[in-house]
C-alpha cells in the first residue's frame, strides 16, 4: 500500500461516538442531514433527477426540430406554439445552468470528497450545509412550478428585459427569479462553508500546496460563486422590481437601459460557466493522475492556471454582448481579455497529456471519460477562441455556432467530468463497483452520439440558422435530421448510464478494499473504507510524506516506505 | 523502446490526423455543395444551402474578409485539435499499462512548460492583430448617402429611408399557405415587402426596436446588430451584386421569433432611384411602395 501514513495525533475521540446514537434514522436522517457524505449523496440524487428532466426537455426540442414545419408544439388551433417552445428552451437552460452541474459537482462531489481529501471530519458548518441543500431543492421545485404557471417563462435562461419584463406579464418570470434567488443563496452559503473548511480544517501537514487539485478547483469555484452571485441577485431583483414595483432600471422610457441588465447578468454569467467547468478540471486531474499512476505534471502550474482562469473569468463578460452596439474600444478590450484565457487553459490541457506521457495507462472507464474530455474540450475551446473575435462574432452570434461551442464545453466537457467522477468514486461512496463492460459501453455511446449531435451544429450556425427557433427554412433540414438522430442515441446512452448506476447501487459487485484503483490513487479518500464510516477522521491523519500530487513529489519512489 | 509495430502505429496516427485535418480544411475552404448551388443560379440569392459545410456565400467585402479570417482561424483550430487528439492517441498506444507497466516519475520540464505558454500567446497575438483590423472595418462605416432604418417589432420589421422622403413600410413573413408556388423553397424566408437597396454603394443601417430586443442579421452580407428599444445601433454594408438576400431576427423576442425574416432586394443605382421616386409618389397617394416579389422592382418607372 502506498497511501500516506495515518498517525494518531489527537487523543482518540472514539468514546464520544461509541454509542450508536450519533445519527438520526429513517426520513429524519435525510431531512436533517448534517453529515457531509449524506448531504453529498442528497445533492447527487436530486441533480440526477433534474438532469433527467433537463435532458428530456432537450429531446422534446430535437423532436420538433427534426423536420422543418411545426409538428408537435402546436396550440389548439394548429398554429405553431412558439411560446411553448421558448419555455422548453428556457427550462432546459435554467435547469442545466443552475440545478444540474453545479449541484452535482460542487454540492455533490464537493461535499462528499473535499473533507475526505483534506483529512477533515466534516465541513466547517454542517447545519448550514443542510440549509444549502434544501434551498437548492426548494429552488428546483419553484422553477418546475414556474414552467406550468401562466404562459410560462419564454425568455431564454438569460432573462433579457424587456421580453422578461413587459413581454411576460404573469407571475411565471417572478417565480423563476425567486427560484434563482434560492439557488443563489444555496450556493453562496455553500461557498462560505467550503472556503472555511478548506482554509481552516486541513489535517496537520496538509499545506495548501499539498492539496489535491480537485480541492483547489472546488476552492476556486467557491470564490467565483461568492463574488459573482450577489451581482446576479442584484440584477434579477432589479428585474423583479421593474416587473412589479414600477421601477425602470431596464426601461428606457423611465431613463433605464436594457443593456444594463445584460452587463450585470453576464458579469455573473461568465464566471458561472467557469464554475461549471472548474470542478470538472479538478476531477480530470485526479482521474488522469490515478490511471496514469503518475503525479500530475506541473502541479503548481495547474494550480495557478486554475487561479488565472478564474480571475480572468471576471473581466471578460461583454464578449456575450459584441453585437449589442458597445463601442470599438470595449469590443477590442473584451476580445483581447477573452483570448488570454486560452493560455492557462492550454497549460492545463498540455499538462494532462504530459501526465499521461510515459505513465502506465490503465484504460478503465473513468480514464476513458477523462481522455475523451481532453479531446472534446479542446474542440469546444478552439471554437470559443473563434467567437472571442468580435468581427467574426457578427457571423456567429445567436446562431447554432454558439450553441455548438457551449455544448461542446458543457455537454461534452462538464458532463464527461461528471461521469468520470461518478465512475471513479461510485465504488468508494457505495461499496459496490459498476460492471466494467457497461461503463465502457456508456462512454462510447455517449461519445459517439454527443459528437454526432453537436458537431453538425457548427455547420448550421455557419449557414446562418438562428438560435431558439421553433422552425427553420428547408435548407437547414439535412443537418437537423442528423442532429436529432444523434440526440436520440444520446438519450438512450444517458438512460443506459443511469441504469448502470442504478444496477451498481442495487446489485453491483461488493468492494472490500479502501483503495480499489491501485497504486495511482494517492489522495486521502483512498485510505478510508468503501463505503467510508459515517464519521471519518475522528482521529486526524498526520500527513508526513508529500502526496504525489504536489510540487515536492519529484523523484520520490512511491514504494519507499515513509520513515516514522 | 519503440518496436517497429509502435513506429507504424504512431506514423499511422500522425498521417490520419494530417489527412483528416486537410480533408476538413479543404471541404470547408471550398464547399462543393455551395459551389454546385451557386453555379446553377439564374439570379443571385443569399440563402443557406442544404448540407452546406461553411458560411453562406459572401456578397460583400466584409463578409468575404470574415470568411478569409475564419479560414485562418479554422486552420489553427484543426492544427490544435489534431495535435491534441494525435498526442492523446499516441500516448494511449505507447503507454498503456500492458505495454508500459512501469510509470516514469517526471513531473516537470521547464523548457516545455515555457514553450507551451509562450507559443499560444504568439498565436493569439497574430489572431488579435488581424481581428482588430477587421473590427475597424465593421465598426467604422464609410461615407454613405443611403441610410436604411430597421425597426424590430413583435413580430415584423419596419423599414424607413430617412433621407429619401421618409418612405416607410413594414415587412411581414409570407405565411406558408400564402406562398406562391415558385416561392415554396423560400418558406420562412419570403416577405411581403422587400427592402430595396442599391448595389455598390455603402448603405448605413440604423437598427432599433419598438418593444423588446430583436437583432437585424443578414448572413450572406456579414451584418448583425441588435435592435434594442431606446437605442439606435449603427452598422453598414456594401452589396456587390444585384440579387435577393435573406436574413433573420437573431435575438429571442417572443412567440414568433422564428417568423420575422428580412428580405433585401439589391438593384442598380438607377433602378433604386427610380424605385425611390415611385415610392414617394405612391406615398403621397397613401399607398405602400409595394415590393411584393423581387421582380417587382424591375417594374418601377425610371
Amino acid at each position: 500500500m502506498t497511501t500516506p501514513p495515518v498517525t494518531s495525533y489527537a487523543p482518540s475521540v472514539e468514546e464520544l461516538h461509541s454509542s450508536d446514537n450519533d445519527r438520526p434514522r429513517g426520513l429524519l436522517r435525510w431531512l436533517t442531514a448534517t453529515n457531509h457524505k449524506d448531504i453529498g449523496t442528497l445533492y447527487l440524487c436530486l441533480a440526477a433527477t433534474t438532469g433527467l428532466v433537463a435532458v428530456s426537455l432537450s429531446i422534446v426540442m430535437r423532436l420538433e426540430l427534426q423536420s422543418p414545419g411545426v409538428q408537435w408544439l402546436v396550440d389548439s388551433s394548429g398554429a405553431p406554439n412558439g411560446q411553448l417552445y421558448n419555455v422548453i428552451v428556457t427550462a432546459h437552460g435554467l435547469y442545466m445552468m443552475f440545478f444540474v452541474i453545479i449541484p452535482a459537482m460542487f454540492g455533490g462531489f464537493g461535499n462528499y470528497f473535499v473533507p475526505l481529501m483534506i483529512g477533515a471530519p466534516d465541513m466547517a458548518f454542517p447545519r448550514l450545509n443542510n440549509l444549502s441543500f434544501w434551498l437548492f431543492a426548494a429552488g428546483a421545485t419553484l422553477l418546475t412550478c414556474a414552467l406550468f404557471f401562466g404562459t410560462g417563462p419564454g425568455t431564454g435562461w438569460t432573462l433579457y428585459p424587456p421580453l422578461s419584463s413587459i413581454g411576460h406579464r404573469d407571475a411565471s418570470v417572478d417565480m423563476v427569479i425567486l427560484s434563482i434567488h434560492l439557488s443563489g443563496a444555496s450556493s453562496i452559503v455553500g461557498s462560505i462553508n467550503m472556503i472555511t473548511t478548506i482554509f481552516n480544517m486541513r489535517a496537520p501537514g496538509m499545506t495548501m500546496h499539498k492539496m489535491p487539485l480537485f480541492v483547489w478547483s472546488i476552492l476556486i469555484t467557491a470564490f467565483l460563486l461568492l463574488l459573482s452571485l450577489p451581482v446576479l441577485a442584484g440584477a434579477i431583483t432589479m428585474l423583479l422590481t421593474d416587473r412589479n414595483f414600477g421601477t425602470t432600471f431596464f426601461d428606457q422610457t423611465g431613463g433605464g437601459d436594457p443593456l444594463l441588465f445584460q452587463h450585470l447578468f453576464w458579469f455573473f454569467g461568465h464566471p458561472e460557466v467557469y464554475m461549471m467547468i472548474l470542478p470538472a478540471f479538478g476531477v480530470i486531474s485526479q482521474v488522469i493522475s490515478t490511471f496514469s499512476r503518475k503525479p500530475i505534471f506541473g502541479y503548481l502550474g495547474m494550480v495557478y492556471a486554475l487561479v488565472a482562469i478564474a480571475t480572468l473569468g471576471f473581466i471578460v463578460w461583454a464578449h456575450h454582448m459584441f453585437t449589442t452596439g458597445i463601442g470599438f474600444t470595449a469590443q477590442a478590450y473584451f476580445a483581447l481579455a477573452t483570448m488570454v484565457i486560452a493560455v492557462p487553459t492550454g497549460v492545463k490541457v498540455f499538462s494532462w497529456i504530459a501526465t499521461m506521457w510515459t505513465g502506465a495507462l490503465d484504460l478503465r472507464t473513468p480514464m476513458l471519460w477523462a481522455i475523451g474530455f481532453i479531446v472534446v474540450f479542446t474542440v469546444g475551446g478552439v471554437t470559443g477562441v473563434n467567437i472571442a473575435n468580435p468581427a467574426f462574432d457578427v457571423l456567429a452570434q445567436d446562431t447554432y455556432y454558439v450553441v455548438a461551442h457551449f455544448h461542446y464545453v458543457m455537454s461534452l466537457g462538464a458532463a464527461f467530468g461528471l461521469f468520470a467522477a461518478m465512475y471513479y468514486w461510485l465504488g468508494k461512496m457505495s461499496g459496490r463497483q459498476y460492471p466494467e463492460w457497461a461503463g465502457k459501453l456508456h462512454f462510447w455511446g455517449t461519445f459517439i452520439s454527443a459528437n454526432l449531435t453537436f458537431f453538425p451544429m457548427h455547420m448550421l450556425g455557419a449557414a446562418g440558422m438562428a438560435r431558439r427557433y421553433i422552425d427553420y427554412p428547408e435548407p437547414f433540414s439535412g443537418w437537423n435530421m442528423l442532429i436529432s438522430c444523434g440526440a436520440y442515441l444520446g438519450a438512450v446512452s444517458f438512460l443506459f448510464g443511469l441504469g448502470v448506476f442504478a444496477y451498481t447501487l442495487l446489485a453491483g459487485r461488493r468492494i472490500t478494499e479502501a483503495n480499489y484503483w491501485g497504486a495511482g490513487a494517492t489522495t486521502l479518500e483512498w485510505t478510508v473504507s468503501s463505503p467510508p464510516p459515517y464519521h471519518t477522521f475522528t482521529t486526524l491523519p498526520l500527513i508526513e510524506a508529500p502526496p504525489l500530487a504536489s510540487s515536492e513529489a519529484n523523484g520520490i519512489d512511491v514504494r519507499r516506505p515513509v520513515s516514522g | 523502446m519503440m518496436r517497429s509495430i509502435d513506429k507504424l502505429v504512431v506514423a499511422l496516427i500522425v498521417i490520419a490526423m494530417v489527412l483528416v485535418g486537410v480533408a476538413f480544411a479543404a471541404f470547408s475552404f471550398y464547399d462543393p455543395i455551395q459551389a454546385a448551388f451557386y453555379a446553377n443560379l439564374e439570379r443571385v440569392i443569399g440563402v443557406p444551402v442544404e448540407w452546406q459545410f461553411n458560411f453562406q456565400h459572401p456578397f460583400s467585402e466584409i463578409a468575404r474578409s470574415l470568411h478569409r479570417f475564419h479560414n485562418f482561424l479554422l486552420a489553427i483550430n484543426i492544427a490544435i485539435c489534431g495535435l491534441v487528439a494525435g498526442l492523446v492517441m499516441v500516448a494511449v498506444w505507447l503507454y498503456r499499462d500492458s505495454r508500459h507497466p512501469v510509470p516514469a516519475r517526471t513531473t516537470h520540464n521547464t523548457p516545455l512548460e515555457v514553450v507551451w505558454t509562450i507559443l499560444p500567446v504568439i498565436v493569439l497575438l497574430v489572431i488579435g492583430t488581424w481581428s482588430f483590423s477587421l473590427l475597424r472595418k465593421t465598426d467604422f462605416p464609410p461615407q454613405s448617402d443611403v441610410t436604411l432604418k430597421a425597426r424590430g417589432n413583435q413580430w415584423y420589421w419596419t423599414f424607413t429611408y430617412p433621407e429619401n422622403g421618409g418612405i416607410e413600410f413594414s415587412s411581414n413573413i409570407v405565411p406558408d399557405d400564402k406562398l406562391a408556388p415558385e416561392q415554396r423553397s423560400l418558406r420562412l424566408m419570403a416577405v411581403d415587402q422587400y427592402v430595396v437597396l442599391p448595389v455598390d454603394s455603402a448603405v448605413r443601417i440604423l437598427v432599433t426596436a419598438s418593444d423588446v430586443i430583436h437583432s437585424f442579421g443578414v448572413q450572406s452580407l456579414g451584418i448583425k446588430k441588435d435592435a434594442i428599444p431606446g437605442r439606435i445601433n449603427e452598422t453598414w454594408t456594401r452589396i456587390e451584386r444585384e440579387g435577393t438576400y435573406y436574413g433573420d431576427c437573431y435575438e429571442l423576442c417572443g412567440r414568433n421569433h422564428a417568423f420575422m425574416p428580412i428580405g433585401i432586394e439589391a438593384v442598380s443605382r438607377q433602378r433604386f432611384d427610380a424605385w425611390i421616386a415611385d415610392a414617394r409618389r405612391r406615398m403621397t397617394q397613401g399607398l405602400l411602395p409595394s415590393v411584393r416579389a423581387p421582380t417587382d422592382v424591375a417594374r418601377a418607372e425610371p
